[in-house]
């Protein structure tokens, strides 16, 4: 076992984590359930978080790559009961069905939300090609859309 | 009716807080303690006896808990299939088969302190197999000679299905004939006959199939499970075992999508046995290989339709042929085979029908359940077949169809059945919005718009098609519910429904709030877990809000029934003069004061102690149909064969919408699986019946950047026989794609395409072969 240090969600974290361990794999074995292992081979992104600034991948990136790093995951977004401002927009637009890519398509929209300047709002395509590695097998991608446009309009105070 | 004050609204789903927050509400995100972890070894070979696994190399590894194979669980013959008690299925199986006839069955289990242990056991577990010689196609496996997989099953009790012809390994037949067919198609102008091939799909649910048995303090057998049908597993599981129902309990928690896959007892008894034999916890999830591979798949179908038209456009005899490939198992062989037809011709108006079915065993992954259950292979069969009917005669196919579909008080020809009155008919065409579906769809597809024409390689094309489902299986459904009354005036529902993402715990609890006339956050859901709820028969064919929409209504009612008695004891008036309005108790005079709470606190601690518990459930007398048309335009590229479907317009009669978001998200939902049936999704094998394209990489389904511009409508034409006038709205509208996508690219290039899916070599091969190359349709 190799010792790692990082962040959580704002919580410092100390880790015992195995060779080849995955950062899914750690943070699943850690009480982290939100990412979810779907495929296993990046092709799905139901397993995305923050690493940084940047969305990741976890169930393909090895747990040392967050040493020393800041990770954001799913459960990280709400500010206690208060949901984030893109959470309950997906609410809202009631854009998850049986919810098990939910955490990867929230995740990945932060990402999209943070890195772009939000004084115009993002059009469908833009938000298409924003979520193009995230797999839904339920809604059809329109209410998913949709809730990532609604919450662009107002993006920074949910910073 | 007064005016409805929660249905027909869509507020958040009651799970919202929990799936966006990442709750761990999963049976993955399951961990107890002492947990083992199961892993399955799988038959490498499509067809083979299981001599001997020596097993002890593999537990002599520290930390390795138990390894099972056949001969170390109960051989008792059984269904698999989710639906009641007797399973129109053969018995066709055990826990653990000494013969395995597919790549991917289940040969020996393990149970190991930690996944990478249970993998390691595996490599070290030696099998000696007698390879049987092994059959892929249904087409050659009813063939003399060809090798036969199962042996006549023994019949313990009545009801129970023998297999249909084993010799020629036909696991099931339909036979179903409604009027002269022989005289309708000697009465017709003009007779067509065209063959139609559809693939082996995968339901891709994104969680897993998983499972984790222990035994409770009680020794009781408890399994938690990723399932669509919690009562069904628990007697299946009971008999599998060998166990008294009494003895097991299986709890459903959230389940990350089902499409069918679910409607199965696929897992549970692997890990109830592991269970059982290292008295731990045991808990076994796929890997996406395995889900792939060795679930659950679509039946691949070759269908072939004949149909007998007159010159001036009316369709007379319509004849069906439909093998289904159902690969090792029966599971739900005859119920899908025989839904190919009967969920679909009767559609149409015609003197005389005629629907053959046999659904084939073969060397492959066992076929079950999946969205649109045969109706989606039927579909693309009859509305490809309406359109080169339509094209022969010269006809605009939307026309055509308008001419010949059934009509509003109808009864279903393929719905009749032999009873004490003769042929009766089974249900008719009650709420029948269908004409509005077609007539929304073509104003917004613009279907008689003037069209450019197209210059460069690129060719664009209008298709459509119309269907219908079921809304449960009627006579043949149990579901309902019990509400509480709590302390503070809330109820808790608790329902054997069950909740697979398509938003039931929402809908009902929106039922039930509607006849309570209280909030929506007054009722907290359980669903399911069949120690505390009432039999329910769980979330398959379109049923659970008409179904168990009902049964919630009733129970909301009775309970309704007796908070206003008491209220009227309490006030010292007549009942029938009450009301009750946001929570509160009304009079024609206005409030009368009493709130529920009130009433909660009367009954539970002042003078009347009861506790008010309202019970209802509803077996459904009939199964209308939804009814639902698909417009799309396509873009075929006639140097790559790459057809993009540029817009698809989705025009679906639900009767009501319950929860209109919910609602047309099962219907975008819907039909952009079909996109993927129609374009991209094939599971493919090797001659050796391995598949061999197991991973979303190679599996395409559609991502958010595949999609075309879409445009959902929900047309409500109540139905008599629904809770609130609903009929269902799951399924149908997978039906559509398509076949519309086919008609579409037929428009675009005068090319017809029949083998499913259309993948670019697939079009570029009949581009160049030219096939049937006519002027296109629109412009002209």
């Amino acid at each position: 076992m190799i010792e790692m240090n990082l962040k959580v969600n704002r919580e410092r974290q100390y880790w015992q984590v195995a060779p080849g361990e995955t950062l899914l794999e750690a943070l699943r074995r850690h009480n982290y359930k939100g990412p979810k292992l779907v495929c296993g081979t990046g092709d799905c992104c139901a397993c995305t978080v923050m690493l940084g600034d940047k969305s990741v991948c976890a169930c393909c990136l090895p747990a040392l790559k967050a040493d020393g790093q800041e990770v954001l995951t799913v459960e990280g977004l709400a500010d206690n009961e208060q949901l984030h401002p893109l959470q309950a927009a997906f609410a809202d637009a009631s854009a998850a069905q049986c919810g098990f890519c939910t955490p990867g398509f929230l995740m990945r929209a932060y990402a999209f939300l943070n890195e772009r300047d939000n004084t115009t709002l993002p059009d469908e395509l833009e938000v298409r090609k924003a979520l193009a590695g995230n797999i839904c097998r339920c809604t059809g991608y329109v209410k998913p859309v949709e809730a990532v446009i609604a919450a662009a309009a107002n993006w920074g105070a949910g910073k | 009716m007064s005016e409805l004050e929660i249905i027909g609204k869509s507020p958040r789903r009651v799970d919202a807080r929990g799936l966006m927050t990442g709750a761990p509400v999963y049976g993955v995100d399951y961990e107890m303690a002492g947990m083992l972890y199961a892993k399955v070894l799988r038959s490498p070979h499509p067809h083979a006896r299981v001599i001997a696994v020596e097993t002890e190399a593999a537990l002599a590894l520290e930390g390795v808990r138990s390894v099972l194979w056949w001969r170390s669980v109960p051989q008792i013959p059984h269904a698999t299939s989710g639906v009641p008690h007797p399973e129109p299925a053969p018995y066709d199986t055990c826990l653990l088969n000494s013969t395995v006839r597919y790549v991917g069955e289940p040969v020996a289990l393990v149970a190991a302190d930690s996944e990478q242990l249970a993998e390691k056991a595996l490599s070290l577990i030696k099998v000696e197999y007698e390879i049987l010689p092994a059959v892929l196609e249904a087409a050659e496996a009813i063939l003399p000679g060809a090798p036969q997989l199962h042996q006549q099953v023994t019949i313990s009790e009545p009801g129970l299905k023998l297999i249909h012809d084993p010799e020629h390994n036909i696991a099931a037949h339909v036979d179903y004939r409604f009027g002269d067919i022989t005289a309708a198609f000697a009465a017709a102008d003009i007779i067509l006959e065209r063959q139609y091939e559809t693939p082996t799909m995968c339901h891709c649910a994104l969680e897993p199939h998983n499972s984790t048995a222990y035994l409770d303090a009680a020794d009781r057998l408890v399994i938690v499970t990723s399932t669509q049908v919690p009562f069904h597993v628990r007697r299946q599981l009971a008999r599998a075992l060998g166990l008294p129902v009494r003895r097991i309990r299986v709890i459903k928690p959230r389940v990350g999508g089902g499409f069918g896959g679910k409607q199965e007892m696929v897992l549970e008894p692997l890990v109830a046995a592991l269970a059982l034999a290292t008295r731990r916890p045991v808990r076994l999830i796929m890997t996406r290989a395995e889900e792939f591979a060795a679930t659950r798949v679509r039946h691949a179908s070759s269908v072939r339709v004949r149909g007998g038209v007159t010159r001036d456009g009316r369709l007379i005899a319509l004849e069906m042929y439909a093998l289904s490939n159902t690969g090792a198992y029966g599971s739900h062989s005859l119920t899908v085979a025989d839904a190919i037809g009967k969920k679909t011709m009767g559609l149409y108006r015609a003197q005389a029908y005629h629907f053959v079915a046999d659904a084939v065993y073969t060397n492959r992954p066992i076929a079950g359940a999946f969205r649109g259950y045969g109706a989606t292979q039927g579909y693309f069969a009859l509305e490809s077949f309406i359109d080169e009917l339509a094209a022969e005669l010269q006809l605009d196919p939307l026309d055509f169809r308008r001419r010949n579909h059934s009509q509003r008080g109808d009864y279903d020809a393929m719905s009749y059945k032999h009873g004490p009155n003769g042929f009766e008919p089974g249900r008719a065409f009650n709420s029948f919005g269908l004409p509005e579906c077609i007539e929304q769809g073509q104003k917004l597809i613009g279907w008689y718009d003037p069209r450019p024409k197209d210059e460069g390689p690129v060719k664009r094309g209008l298709g459509m098609a119309i269907c219908m489902q079921g809304s449960g299986v009627p006579k043949m459904e149990l579901g309902g519910a019990t509400l509480k009354l709590n302390d503070d005036g809330s109820f808790n529902l608790l329902t054997g429904a069950t909740d697979i993402g398509q938003g039931s715990d929402t809908v009902l609890s929106q039922i039930a709030a509607e006849v309570l006339g209280v909030a929506l956050e007054d009722i907290i859901i359980t669903s399911s877990d069949t120690d505390l709820t009432v039999m329910d028969y769980g979330a398959y064919a379109s049923s659970t809000t008409y179904v168990t929409g009902m049964g919630v209504k009733l129970a909301a009612e009775d309970a309704r029934r007796q908070l206003l008695a008491m209220a009227a004891d309490m006030c010292e008036t007549d009942p029938a003069t009450l009301s009750i309005k946001q929570g509160q108790i009304l009079s024609p005079h206005g409030p009368t004061g009493l709130s529920l709470a009130d009433i909660a606190q009367e009954t539970l601690y002042g003078g009347h102690r009861t506790q008010i518990v309202g019970k209802g459930d509803w077996t459904n007398p009939e199964s209308p149909p939804p009814f639902y048309a698909q417009f799309v335009e396509v873009a075929v590229d006639t140097e790559t064969g790459l057809v993009q479907v540029l817009r698809a317009v989705n025009v679906i009669d639900l009767g009501k919408a319950v929860h209109p978001a919910l609602a047309s998200g099962q219907v975008e939902g819907s039909v952009t699986m079909g996109l993927g049936f129609a374009l991209t999704e094939e599971l493919l094998f090797d001659a050796n019946g391995k598949p061999r394209n197991p991973a979303f990489v190679d599996y395409k389904v559609f991502s958010p950047l595949d999609m075309p511009q879409m445009q959902t409508i929900l047309v409500e034409d109540p139905e008599p026989t629904g809770p609130f006038g609903v009929k269902s709205v799951g399924e149908v509208a997978i039906n559509g794609p398509a076949p519309a996508i086919a008609n579409a690219i037929y428009a675009a290039t005068g090319v017809r395409l029949r083998k499913l899916p259309f993948t670019p070599s697939r079009v570029l091969e009949a581009l160049e072969a030219g096939v049937g190359v006519r002027g296109r349709r629109i412009q002209d």
